[in-house]
């Protein structure tokens, strides 16, 4: 080799200049990561060790008219981590499920909930049970990860009485995080499902707080830091139009065996004082997941519990709707309040060769309008049904809102059945042009057929009927009134038909459920259902008292037989708030 | 000189030990998390190590010169023997636990061997380089020493250990440099390993070898090592794609995620942008001795070993980067000197490849914890915990302290 040292000495540079030369290369690197990038190196290393532990903020309390606590917070506990991978918690399921019983379902949902959103803190128990949480809270040491913290729970004090009106809540699931309108919402959290807990979603959540803690990389909690806490809050209760002690007495009248709905109403201003679907279920089992035994039991009822019966259920109105037929007949001018048919009532009617029957085989003789409204003579109503044309009756029926919802404030009200306009064009659709006649409208005008009306579009329909044509949109809670004028007529004719309903109470079809003191207006109704030749739906909508009309009650019973039935339940609401007193219910036998 | 208190070179051993005093406050650093690990103790069997390579290397510098050549050969057997052993019985480690760079009996874990093979080599090199008088002047002669790092080069890489393997090539270019070898035939031997590195884009590879052609007209060498180098070269560029479907998945990722960390982070990508985060995050004075946060919440990965750096630059700023950089480039100075003021060719040869040695495992261990080189798992000279490293650096020290004063009498030394 080359040794001379003139040379050695020349590499002897060159190896030092490489030397320096990259030092400062590597100085540089730092320079740039150290001094130029600091600010965002620092920020990513806050980022890394602090994580942010969402605290739960409590739902609005929501009121009755009074300030009565409908729906209440208590003290719940929710258990969650700070995961690093699903693997972790599937272990971590496992360690807690070697203590205490864990489900597959709960190890699905918390998976589940960590893919949704995984920088979050994973919620592996929503509502979990004090001993759960005692037992973990003894062993920290083994579990230092666990992040146990309170989470107020949703509790109905009235529990059944109320689930048709305030709904439930639960966790919010993928289909709603899915949805652009949650966007807000994060796994594990909890979202109205029904009812006002539902409608009034962005009214009654609150606003979640943050309290920062450090983390290792293994997602365990270190400390807390010294940031000020984001306080969870939450909204003002919600005040609804609800009179809960009368909603209470509604609950109880239906009891346990009857199957219906009720909806009472101010018939001025809407507002819902009370409203009920039969059987019921209990809101607060549904608080912190749905035990499938219960859901089940729920689900296998015949009767429906789930299925709100008041605004939901829809069926065939029968002769509450006689009174739609008739201020159809009024405004047009066909008939006056004193008119009577060219047939007298003989127990029927014989229309081509069809006979249609009248409720009562007896018959009612040549009544008048108002005579024939007061014992729901249907033979009357069939001439008058074929007076006014099958056309007319439709066009009238959709003017009177009988297609119409009647647009409470509660989510999925179903819309009424009708016949659209025109008339020809919707049976020949429906039956095929050669598969129907003029019958129709015999059915139509008395309130059957192609008919079936929720009982909150019927309660409306009355509000109607108790003011001057104006009908109110129910309101649950208080906004602001709005009315809409369904019919016009001259004062002595609406004083005329108002003096019908009265007779009905007074010595016509619910005569049985006279009040004393208070005078009701209302009309009965027996329907034919296609579920059912031999049970009929039992309605009855009236207002009381008649003179000043304070509220509008609409029963209707499923299968419930006559509708004097639903008068007896609807007329004793009535006396219940208007009395304020709680009278004996006379027994039903003998009807 | 022989007997005198203070060793000949002390500003040399004084820097060393600067540099490994450092080295185990880091150590120690690295072991105060706030989870507490196995690393927390680690800063005392540290320090043993420490001693007994002190010791080591005090017993190395009272040797000569020619008996370290006159045992190279020994020693560089017995390195293959072991290496090739390693092949059979080695056991992996910590994340790269399927390579096989641990000596163990019985499960005993002894040592890592690549690491005696480094010096090995070193010591090998320098005997094959001095033989001649003559620097290597054509590719066929440097076939003789082309060999002697090839054999365990192939073996370490057959670990797999890519680091040590880059360390080696360092070693062996270091060295031709230092032996007098000309550029154009230094670029000559590694056109192949080039051609392999650049054929991965087939524009920069074309344009490489244009470059190749011309070196090669320029400096004619004998027909057949021309044409063998076009070959080779071309061979290259068709095989890289080839050899690239060979590598473990872990080092592919590790390439990948060198040229975009953020493709991976949760995996490869991890490793550099903590390292980022954590060195980018100390600023100008750092956060304090033992107060790194990334480094006590564990977001800092293998902080006592390859990933140690961080620890500093998080701990103690760039003031710290600057003093640790400042101290290792003072350390090459002098063993640079030894090398250019050494009496004998093997021994001159021997500092330089050592210089050579620490050169490339502080720029590559230095430089992938900035995101400037890949991670290729690499540690730093007195810093990183481990003993056979540590046990090898402070082996070196002693034979540059060695060489030092063996040619400390030298007539014309250089001033550098």
């Amino acid at each position: 080799m080359n040794f001379h040292p003139n040379e050695v000495q020349r590499r002897a540079r060159i190896a030092t200049l490489i030397i320096q030369g990259l030092v400062l290369v590597l100085g540089l690197a730092f320079f740039r990561t150290q001094i130029i990038q600091h600010a965002r190196y620092a920020l990513a290393a806050e980022d890394n060790r602090l994580r942010q532990i969402p605290l739960p903020a409590a739902r609005a309390v929501i009121i009755d008219r009074h300030g009565e606590i409908i729906a209440e917070n208590v003290p719940g506990y929710s258990i969650s981590v700070l995961a690093r991978s699903e693997r972790a918690i599937r272990e971590l399921m496992q360690r807690i499920g070697a203590l205490s019983p864990v489900t597959p379902e709960q190890v699905g949902s918390a998976i589940r909930r960590y893919r949704t959103d995984p920088s979050r803190p994973t919620v592996l128990f929503t509502d979990a049970p004090l001993a759960l949480v005692a037992m973990l809270e003894e062993r920290r040491v083994e579990f230092p990860e666990l992040i146990v913290q309170s989470a107020p729970k949703r509790f109905y004090p009235d529990g059944p009485v109320v689930s048709a009106l305030v709904g439930y809540t639960g966790e919010v699931n993928d289909r709603e995080l899915a949805d652009s309108a949650f966007a807000d919402y994060k796994p594990g959290q909890l979202i109205g499902k029904d009812g006002i807990e539902r409608q009034y979603e962005r009214q009654l959540r609150g606003r979640e707080g943050t309290r920062f803690m450090e983390v290792d990389a293994r997602g365990r909690i270190v400390r807390p830091v010294a940031r000020t806490d984001q306080v969870p809050e939450s909204p003002d209760a919600l005040r609804t139009n609800i009179d809960l002690d009368l909603q209470r007495f509604v609950a109880t009248l239906f009891g346990d065996s009857l199957i219906g709905g009720a909806v009472v109403m101010e018939p001025t201003t809407g507002a819902v004082l009370a409203l009920h679907s039969a059987p019921t279920f209990d809101p607060n089992r549904f608080t912190g997941g749905i035990p499938k035994s219960y859901w089940d039991q729920l689900q296998a009822d015949p009767r429906r519990p789930l299925y709100n019966k008041a605004i939901k259920g829809t069926y065939p109105p029968g002769s509450i709707w006689k009174l739609a037929t008739a201020i159809i007949a009024m405004e047009q001018g066909i008939i006056d309040i004193d008119d009577r048919m060219p047939v007298a009532c003989r127990g029927g009617y014989q229309f081509g060769t069809r006979f249609f029957g009248c409720w009562d085989p007896k018959g009612h003789g040549d009544p008048t309008l108002a005579q024939a409204i007061e014992h729901s003579c249907d033979t009357y109503f069939y001439q008058l049904g074929l007076k006014i044309g099958l056309q007319r009756l439709i066009t009238g029926g959709l003017a009177l809102g009988s297609r119409a919802r009647s647009g409470i404030d509660l989510p999925a009200e179903s819309r009424p059945l009708f016949p659209t306009d025109p008339a020809k064009a919707y049976y020949d659709k429906r039956f095929g042009p050669q598969g129907w006649t003029n019958a129709v409208t015999l059915n139509l005008s008395i309130g059957q057929g192609e008919n079936s009306q929720t009982v909150v579009s019927m309660a409306r329909f009355y509000t109607a009927l108790a003011t001057d044509g104006m009908a109110a949109r129910p309101e649950v809670v208080q906004r602001a009134p709005e009315r809409e004028r369904l019919f016009s007529l001259a004062p002595r004719q609406m004083q005329a038909l108002q003096a019908a309903l009265t007779s009905v109470v007074g010595t016509g079809t619910a005569a049985a459920s006279r009040l004393q003191g208070i005078t009701v207006a209302g009309k009965t109704g027996t329907a034919q259902n296609a579920q059912s030749k031999d049970l009929y739906h039992a309605w009855f909508v009236g207002y009381a008292p008649a003179e000043a009309p304070q509220l509008v009650v609409a029963v209707m019973l499923e299968f419930g037989g006559h509708g004097s039935r639903a008068a007896r339940i609807a007329t004793r609401i009535m006396e219940h708030y208007l009395k304020g007193a709680v009278v004996a219910m006379p027994e039903m036998a003998g009807e | 000189m022989r007997g005198s208190r203070l060793p000949a070179d002390w500003p040399l051993v004084a820097v060393a030990a600067t540099l490994t005093a450092f080295g185990v406050a880091m150590v120690y650093s690295a072991g105060q998390t706030d989870v507490p690990t196995f690393v927390v103790g680690l800063w005392r069997t540290q320090l043993l190590w420490v001693i007994l390579g002190g010791l080591l290397g005090y017993g190395v510098s009272r040797l000569s010169v020619r008996f370290v050549d006159a045992v190279s050969v020994p020693i560089y057997a017995v390195a293959l023997v072991v290496l090739a052993a390693l092949l059979v019985v080695g056991q992996g480690a910590g994340t790269a636990a399927s390579t096989k760079s641990w000596l163990a009996i019985g499960g005993v874990r002894l040592g890592q061997p690549s690491e005696l093979a480094k010096i090995a080599v070193v010591l090998m090199l320098a005997r094959v380089l001095s033989a001649s008088r003559a620097a290597p002047a054509s590719l066929r002669a440097l076939v003789p020493s082309a060999l002697v790092v090839g054999v365990p080069w192939l073996l370490i890489m057959a670990q797999p250990d890519l680091g040590t393997g880059i360390v080696f090539v360092g070693i062996y270019f270091a060295m031709l440099f230092w032996a007098g070898v000309s550029w154009p035939l230094l670029l000559m031997a590694a056109s192949p390993a080039l051609s392999l590195i650049l054929a991965f884009s087939t524009g920069i590879w074309g344009g490489w070898f244009l470059l190749l052609l011309a070196v090669i007209a320029w400096v004619r060498p004998p027909r057949w090592e021309g044409v063998g180098l076009v070959i080779a070269n071309l061979a290259m560029g068709v095989l890289a794609p080839l050899l690239w479907g060979r590598l473990d998945p872990y080092q592919q990722r590790r390439i990948l995620v060198f040229l975009d960390p953020s493709a991976d982070p949760r995996a490869s990508g991890y490793h550099v942008i903590q390292s980022q985060v954590a060195i980018g995050s100390g600023g100008f004075f750092g956060k304090g001795f033992t107060m790194g946060s990334q480094k006590r919440l564990a977001f800092l990965p293998e902080q006592e070993t390859d990933f140690i750096f961080p620890v500093v630059a998080e701990e103690l700023g760039f003031l710290g980067v600057l003093v640790a950089l400042a101290l290792f480039t003072f350390l090459l100075h002098r063993t640079v000197r030894v090398a250019a003021r050494a009496t004998s060719p093997f021994a001159s040869l021997v500092a330089f490849g050592l210089t050579a040695a620490w050169f490339t495992h502080i720029t590559v261990n230095i430089g992938m914890t900035v995101g400037v080189l890949p991670v290729t798992g690499i540690p730093l000279p007195f810093f990183s915990y481990g003993g056979s490293f540590m046990l090898m650096s402070w082996l070196s020290v002693g034979l540059l302290v060695l060489i030092s004063e063996e040619g400390r009498g030298r007539a014309g030394g250089l001033v550098i």
